[in-house]
């Protein structure tokens, strides 16, 4: 895909050392009762900073209720903070006359495929997009064939999307949004309604999109498995940012992740297990290869030792 | 699958009047339609007749199947002959305790049976020849004068197209609720009318609660992919009249020539 920076922020802007910057971030939900009056608050994201490369594949975790939402839906000016600010590529979220184009920088995945995809056929859902920004006809084709292609959907594009399995949907919505030349693309727990070969196929796509287009990925999730590929990782907890740090520096808190009812993935949990079991086996396993190699490496000392 | 079904009535082949462009369709039938208003003479109608004939032949649609969608219009078709042949004043033919069949009666009935066969027809060549995306599409544009009034014609053609996509999830999610309450023992089958569209409560109100929420969803997706309105909005695959459609705007043209002749200049 040939990334056509026209609409590129001028060079003084670059001078912001991060693409995405979060400064306390604090956002409320009030609830109130029939006559207005204020029933409850619920504060969903509370005091958060944090900031972003730009390339980066980044993961945010959290249990139920825990404001990843929340906080991925301030990130393309679809909710607006109350206090602290977001600044996406230079631009202030709260700046109103640059809300079309922090939308196009940050495109967003949502949870459930088939309350966001809009056209009755595949190709015309991903030329929603294009044609949202104006493009010319002539570029949305080129824009519709060459997404659907990276998403490897271009065989289904005349197909109607009840047709398409969870999947094949969500990746729809990603060639949806890749039609739109984000820089950023932000998914908002787009597993959580997919079986697991197709939570497989859009977390794949995610990672080609980051490795091979450099596109910045921000990846809301509580499925631990899929944050392990990460560059960072950042854990919410009751609206805050609790933990922060590579996947590996994660995962290797099982305890604490635990106390946040936050379930690690099965072979680190095994690792964990083994260690606390009062096998040498280093913290933060990731993958079954590790855990494999570092039994190995356990057998063969122990056969070592005793030959 | 519920999810496989096809909206309208779309009768897939590939056929020059399936290739037309929708405006041209849409203001064609139109045009045909009040055709068939002006004039009440028999050679009229058999210009409109054969007009449709050839229309039919050249869609590939089966004919069998044309005659199929006459059927949901059949209690209105008689009720309308009955009414014309009985209570239309002239010469009596046939005379029978307060009833009298008249010769104006009979011509009458004739006229208005055609006429509503034709019509029924000629939309439905329509719908059969058209997808409703194609549709609602042309529909935008053919109403586009209808912005100078203020009328939000991007407006309603966007809700349209998401009404015609969202018809077959709904009907799933129906399908889906229905099996639901029929686990907890829910009896949609038995009792007179009011006790049965009083059991359906039970699957309309989670039905409309989960209508609002893929619309809060939807609207928040839309946002999300730039969308703030029709203006400024490109197209991606814009409607463009080609050869065909000025042929068949001429053979409007030739139709409407001769059934103004017919109607107005022939004595026949």
């Amino acid at each position: 895909m040939k990334k056509k920076n026209k609409e590129a922020a001028p060079s003084a802007k670059r001078k912001v050392s991060s693409f995405l910057s979060i400064r306390n971030l604090k956002y409320e939900y009030i609830r109130r009762d029939e006559e207005n009056n204020v029933e409850g608050i619920t504060t969903a994201v509370d005091d958060v900073s944090l900031d972003v490369k730009e390339g980066e594949f980044i993961a945010i975790l959290g249990h139920n209720g825990s404001g990843k939402s929340t906080l991925a839906k301030h990130i393309n000016a679809i909710l607006f903070p109350e206090e602290g600010e977001v600044i996406l590529d230079g631009m202030d979220t709260k700046d109103e006359e640059k809300l079309l184009d922090i939308r196009r920088t940050a495109g967003m995945v949502f949870q459930n495929p088939d309350n966001q995809i809009i056209g009755q056929v595949v190709d015309e859902d991903v030329a929603f997009g294009p044609e949202n920004m104006g493009i010319p006809t002539d570029e949305i084709a080129q824009r519709v064939e060459e997404s659907l292609k990276t998403l490897g959907m271009w065989d289904y594009r005349d197909s109607s999307p009840n047709r398409l399995s969870g999947g094949q949907k969500q990746r729809v919505s990603i060639a949806s949004v890749i039609a739109m030349h984000p820089k950023c693309i932000i998914l908002d727990e787009p597993t959580a309604m997919l079986d697991p070969r197709g939570r497989y196929e859009v977390i794949r796509a995610a990672r080609a999109l980051n490795e091979v287009e450099g596109i910045t990925i921000i990846l809301i999730t509580h499925y631990m498995e899929e944050v392990i590929h990460a560059h960072r990782v950042f854990v919410m907890d009751k609206g805050r940012v609790k933990m922060e740090g590579t996947p590996r520096e994660i995962f290797s808190r099982v305890q604490e992740l635990k106390e946040m009812r936050l379930t690690v993935p099965q072979v680190t949990e095994l690792a964990w297990e083994l260690k606390k079991s009062g096998l040498r086996i280093p913290d933060g396993i990731l993958t079954r290869e590790e855990l494999v190699k570092e039994i190995l490496k356990l057998v063969s000392s122990r056969t070592g030792v005793s030959s | 699958m519920i999810r496989d079904i096809t909206l309208g009535q779309y009768y897939q082949a590939d056929s020059v009047v399936h290739r037309l462009d929708p405006r041209t369709k849409l203001l064609g039938t139109l045009v045909y339609l009040i055709s068939l208003f002006v004039f009440t003479k028999a050679w009229v109608f058999v210009a409109a007749a054969t007009f449709l004939l050839i229309c039919i032949f050249l869609s590939k649609v089966p004919f069998s199947y044309m005659l199929k969608g006459l059927k949901p219009i059949l209690f209105i078709l008689l009720f309308t002959l009955v009414l014309n042949m009985l209570f239309t004043k002239g010469t009596v033919l046939v005379s029978w305790w307060k009833f009298s069949i008249t010769e104006e009666g009979l011509k009458q009935a004739g006229y208005m049976g055609t006429r509503l066969i034709l019509l029924i027809l000629g939309s439905n060549l329509m719908t059969l020849t058209t997808t409703p995306t194609r549709l609602t599409n042309a529909m935008e544009h053919v109403m586009k004068p209808l912005k100078v009034i203020h009328v939000p014609v991007h407006e309603i053609a966007m809700m349209m197209s998401i009404a015609l996509r969202f018809i077959p999830i709904l009907l799933e999610e129906t399908d889906r609720i229905m099996k639901a309450q029929l686990a907890r023992g829910a009896d949609f089958e038995s009792g007179n009318i009011i006790k049965k569209a009083k059991s359906f409560i039970p699957v309309l109100v989670p039905l409309f609660i989960s209508a609002f929420r893929r619309a809060n969803d939807l609207a928040m997706a839309m946002e999300a992919r730039c969308y703030h309105g029709g203006n400024g909005r490109t197209q991606y695959r814009p409607l463009k009249y080609k050869g065909r459609d000025f042929a068949a705007y001429i053979l409007l043209l030739i139709y409407l020539a001769a059934v103004i002749v017919i109607g107005k200049f022939l004595n026949l």
